[in-house]
């Protein structure tokens, strides 16, 4: 393992109920980039998320975090492993009912014996810097969707770690919280020294903060490049991709019988 | 081949059968490996104590009340055939303590507390609390299932009893302020008749079992729950049918196991 790597998938393949999903990913996470994973809804890429976080065993090939074989650990080891990982879900995934503060001040009551004084002010600090102290008295339901997501990404960070996983952070936000957000995973990315993996299909946004990108579709790796390499490329799924165009390599039509059979015309 | 396919239908199902009751036993038996984190932080099994236990008081309180009061009348009814109306307070007792107590309590029990605690693990899960729980190195099972479950396995017995105590003077409000059975013999038979070891601990006993039954049967339910709305709700409508099946089921073989054939 290149100790440059954080993170390094070899051969990965994973089926499920015999249905191959991935197959034969190959990946490096360089430490402190911020590296995207994008293609279709579908194409294996939450997937490959839980296999970094250790939540799926790979049929074959390995993820190696910080040097370490995920699916070699036991429950202790990858639970060790887990405290210097972070992950925001899609929707943030906060505890409903608990208050902001105490969703922020979580991992640290339970990994940590510090005082309740200090994880206030580690709370109100790590709130503060999603813009967000003003909040630690609401409940999650009492947010808006941008709001609940800059929450949990304070949660996310709330032990520094050194891995963060994104899945889907920009899905169903408003241009102002889509700005914010991403502005957030960069500065968080470099504050914290972090490596950041981010799944998403908002290309745009994406293109905007990350250091490199990987193309995925099928479960295989299409494409991958520089924010300024996949802009320029000229393959056909790339450019259907990144110019959101309605007809390509990926069709318009799901694949179905013959149209006038099905609306019993006669030839 | 209808028959054949009714034959791989049943066959199908009795393997699900069997293969939920495996993943429920393993559920359970996980969840009694990972309780010492919850009895190490008591105030994570206060904090479910009061939901399910507290408030579930009121509905507790009320039907034990009523039951106690039907059981005054019908007792009245039937002691007066022959003429030994000033045992109506044993059978109250008796019938609350042995029987309805814990066998009611446990029902309503599992419609109030049982089918909430369902729809909420079975929402956390669909909303990715779970997974966010499990990627945060904190274990589930102990931090969400294991206090819920000695919640359950507390306040069960504490609600049992409170429902026969409550029913007692329902019965003694129909029975002797209404139509005017003797008080002194109304509880002076009934302090005589009901054994402590007899009765009252055995009436413990299977509202400790029920309590046990429902819980983990709510909780697994949840944990296991397709995470969508309807999984949600077919789990919460399951908690309610499977656990009430199992209370009476239940019932009858702790009755038979601690009264039968004496």
């Amino acid at each position: 393992m290149s100790a440059q790597n954080l993170v390094e998938i070899r051969d990965l393949n994973f089926s499920y109920d015999r249905r191959p999903v991935l197959e034969g990913i190959n990946m490096n996470f360089p430490r402190g980039k911020l590296v995207a994973i994008m293609g279709l809804s579908g194409c294996g890429k939450t997937t490959l998320l839980r296999h970094i976080g250790g939540s799926l065993k790979p049929t074959r090939g390995y993820v190696k975090v910080d040097g370490q074989v995920l699916h070699e650990l036991d429950q202790e080891g990858l639970y060790a492993m887990r405290r210097k990982m972070g992950m925001l879900f899609q929707f943030g995934a906060l505890f409903t009912d608990m208050s902001v503060y105490d969703n922020v001040a979580f991992q640290m009551r339970e990994h940590t014996d510090l005082p309740e004084e200090l994880i206030h002010d580690l709370v109100l600090m790590k709130l503060h810097a999603v813009g967000l102290r003003g909040t630690h008295n609401l409940m999650p339901s009492e947010l808006s969707g941008g709001m609940a997501r800059r929450v949990a990404l304070a949660r996310t960070v709330a032990l520094d770690p050194m891995l963060i996983m994104y899945d889907e952070p920009f899905a169903g936000l408003d241009p102002i919280s889509l700005t914010v957000v991403g502005d957030l995973i960069r500065r968080l990315n470099d504050a914290l020294g972090a490596t950041s993996v981010v799944v998403t299909h908002d290309v745009q946004e994406s293109l905007k903060i990350v250091d490199y990108v990987y193309f995925m579709a099928h479960g295989v790796i299409v494409a991958e490049g520089t924010p300024d390499q996949i802009r320029a490329s000229d393959r056909d799924f790339v450019r259907q991709f990144v110019h959101g165009e309605m007809d390509g390599p990926v069709p318009f039509h799901y694949p179905g019988g013959d149209y006038r059979q099905d609306l019993n015309l006669r030839a | 081949m209808p028959i054949a396919k009714s034959f791989r239908a049943i066959g199908h199902r009795s393997v699900n059968a069997v293969w939920r009751i495996g993943l429920a036993t393993r559920f359970f038996l996980l969840t009694l490996r990972y309780s010492g984190n919850g009895f190490r932080r008591f105030h994570l099994i206060i904090k479910e104590l009061f939901s399910t236990g507290v408030m579930s008081l009121i509905i507790i309180v009320v039907a034990g009340l009523f039951v106690g009061m039907v059981l005054g009348l019908q007792g009245y009814e039937t002691l007066k055939r022959y003429g030994s109306e000033s045992a109506l307070g044993v059978m109250v007792a008796l019938g609350l303590v042995r029987e309805l107590g814990p066998v009611v309590a446990a029902l309503l029990f599992a419609s109030r507390a049982g089918s909430a605690m369902t729809a909420e693990i079975g929402l956390m899960k669909a909303t990715e609390q779970i997974s966010a729980m499990e990627m945060m190195a904190v274990n589930p099972i102990a931090r969400i299932v294991a206090p819920r479950f000695w919640a359950g396995v507390i306040s069960m017995p504490l609600l049992a009893a409170l429902f026969s105590a409550v029913g007692v003077f329902g019965g003694y409000f129909v029975g002797v302020v209404q139509i005017g059975v003797d008080e002194g013999s109304f509880w002076s038979q009934m302090q005589a008749a009901v054994d402590f070891r007899e009765d009252i601990l055995n009436g413990v006993i299977k509202s400790f079992v029920f309590g046990t039954a429902v819980t983990v049967i709510a909780l697994f339910e949840g944990y296991d729950a397709p995470p969508t709305a309807e999984g949600v709700s077919g789990a919460t409508t399951r908690t309610v049918v499977t656990s009430s099946l199992a209370i009476l089921m239940l019932d009858f073989v702790l009755t038979a196991m601690m009264f039968g054939g004496k």
